[in-house]
């Protein structure tokens, strides 16, 4: 079988399903990968997480804050979770832990696991945080800029975007911006 | 046991022994899990590497469903060796390209296989022939909760299973049925079943594993949601959408033979000389084949062939196989020239 972009052999066999249609496409391997990347780029998972975590596009400030979130246990930050749509490690999931209830039901159609639990559970306590300078746990019993950081991610999630708004401006309050 | 054990043994999966084993090859139960003793994969140094394979060989040590079982550290395997255990569907082949610091765990009977720093710690594998998910899910949960028993899982109460991509994160199970189709395919009905399949959310892929066509007329069928829902719940799913289309291969199987007998018989013993007969054949050429004479066999057309052969031949006319068959390297041309000699032996023998 020919490939159907030029005259080389065909070897690799490409199936989609479009409206229920079903298109059949036969490649050879360079022409192949020319159309892997090209798909890739437009429908990777890494572009289709992207697309689906793209909330609060419209509030930019706030889209900054979750773009800054890094979890403190491997270093990996949310923008490159968007990027490559992999977790760095178990501790991600509760640095990240405001965005990916929407995420997930996003992916599943539910943020709630009913299944199997293991015979040892092994509770996720937050890492203690590295001793960067800004890093530093903030007291609980008044409100930090992180805490206000914190509200805010969920306020999004939340689509509470009058709230988020809200915090958004107390926030820039206390950092002596306006 | 050796790698080399393996060849003159076949997996459990491929026994064709199965409930409906004329239209289901196989059922497969795939779980992730991870440890909280090092970060994912992606991110893991070679210490933390080692520290997951080190911990999972311990661990298995003392689990009876792992009695006998061969840990293959894939760095001391050559490319031939890790690409036979690919076509064995023991291992992925994203797990073969990058060798360094992965494992793969394979029991006597091949219905075991557990991936370990593939994109999770731990990617779990039961395999059984037939339309056998609950039976799979039997094994699988055992040796879970054996490996639970030993290895710190990562798990949050809310989310469950922790994994690397967000799409297994829950159940990180993936149930698959292994199906094959000719008179769907034969009869042009296929393309609304797979239809169907996406819009119930269910994936299909090819034989030859992921992002392969579906060559040789047959569809690995399987969930795409693990979370929300209950392990036993998702193979439920599972087993609905497999009834409804064993079914319609059922009809339109019959249908071929009321209505198209001559055109059928024709088809069918056209593929077995030209099996019988070839000198040089491709795998491409030889899979469609195998599989139009495997629909001979299951509609009693063919009765000089065990459906095992059949299954046994899709694994063996397989590149690495025929190189480890034969103890050497052998070329894409000397190899059409084997496998047409080694699937001559097999019909002849029947």
């Amino acid at each position: 079988m020919k490939c159907n972009k030029c005259t080389k052999k065909a070897t690799v066999h490409l199936t989609e399903i479009i409206d229920g249609k079903v298109m059949e496409m036969h490649l050879c391997e360079d022409c192949a990968r020319a159309q892997s990347q090209q798909m890739e780029q437009q429908f990777g998972l890494a572009d289709l997480l992207a697309g689906l975590t793209d909330f609060g596009k419209h509030v930019p400030d706030v889209q900054q804050a979750v773009s800054v979130l890094k979890c403190a246990a491997c270093g990996l930050t949310y923008e490159d979770f968007r990027k490559f749509g992999r977790f760095g490690c178990a501790q991600c999931y509760v640095a990240f832990k405001a965005q990916l209830k929407a995420l997930l039901k996003k992916i599943h159609g539910a943020s709630v696991h009913l299944g199997k639990r293991p015979s040892r559970e092994i509770s996720l306590v937050a890492v203690p945080q590295p001793s960067l300078p800004g890093d530093v746990a903030p007291p609980p019993q008044e409100d930090t800029v992180e805490s206000l950081r914190a509200k805010l991610q969920a306020a999004i999630v939340h689509e509470d975007f009058e709230q988020a708004a809200s915090l958004r401006d107390k926030i820039y309050g206390m950092e002596g911006r306006s | 046991m050796e790698l080399n054990d393996l060849i003159h043994h076949t997996g459990e999966w491929l026994k064709g022994t199965g409930p409906f084993g004329h239209i289901v090859l196989s059922s497969r139960i795939r779980l992730a899990r991870n440890l909280t003793l090092a970060p994912f994969t992606n991110k893991a140094g070679k210490k933390d590497m080692e520290a997951v394979l080190k911990a999972v060989e311990t661990a298995i040590g003392s689990i009876d469903q792992f009695k006998g079982s061969v840990f293959f550290r894939l760095n001391e395997l050559d490319n031939v060796g890790r690409q036979f255990l690919v076509e064995r569907h023991l291992m992925s082949h994203d797990h073969a390209a990058s060798p360094q610091g992965k494992a793969v765990i394979v029991s006597p009977e091949e219905a075991l296989s557990v991936m370990v720093n593939e994109e999770d710690h731990l990617r779990i594998q039961v395999m059984q022939s037939g339309f056998n998910l609950d039976g799979t899910w039997e094994i699988m949960n055992a040796v879970d909760n054996a490996l639970s028993e030993q290895l710190p899982y990562a798990f949050s109460p809310e989310w469950g299973f922790l994994t690397a991509c967000p799409t297994n994160t829950g159940t990180a199970m993936r149930g698959s049925v292994m199906m094959h189709l000719p008179a769907l395919v034969m009869t042009r009905q296929i393309n609304k079943v797979l239809a169907a399949i996406a819009k119930l959310s269910f994936a299909s892929r090819g034989f030859y594993g992921e992002g392969t066509q579906a060559i040789g007329n047959f569809y690995q069928i399987s969930n795409q949601v693990s979370l929300g829902h209950s392990e036993t719940d998702i193979i439920q799913n599972i087993n609905g959408l497999i009834r409804q289309i064993i079914e319609q291969e059922e009809q339109a199987r019959q249908a071929l033979l009321v209505q198209n007998r001559s055109a059928l018989e024709d088809k069918i013993w056209r593929a077995w000389g030209v099996l019988k007969s070839a000198r040089i054949i491709s795998s491409q050429e030889t899979i469609e084949l195998l599989s139009i004479v495997r629909l001979g066999v299951d509609v009693g057309i063919i009765t000089a062939l065990a459906t095992t052969t059949l299954n046994e031949l899709f694994i063996m006319i397989q590149p690495a196989h025929l190189q480890k068959i034969d103890g050497k390297k052998l070329g894409a041309a000397e190899r059409d020239i084997r496998r047409a000699q080694l699937i001559r032996e097999k019909f002849q023998a029947a």
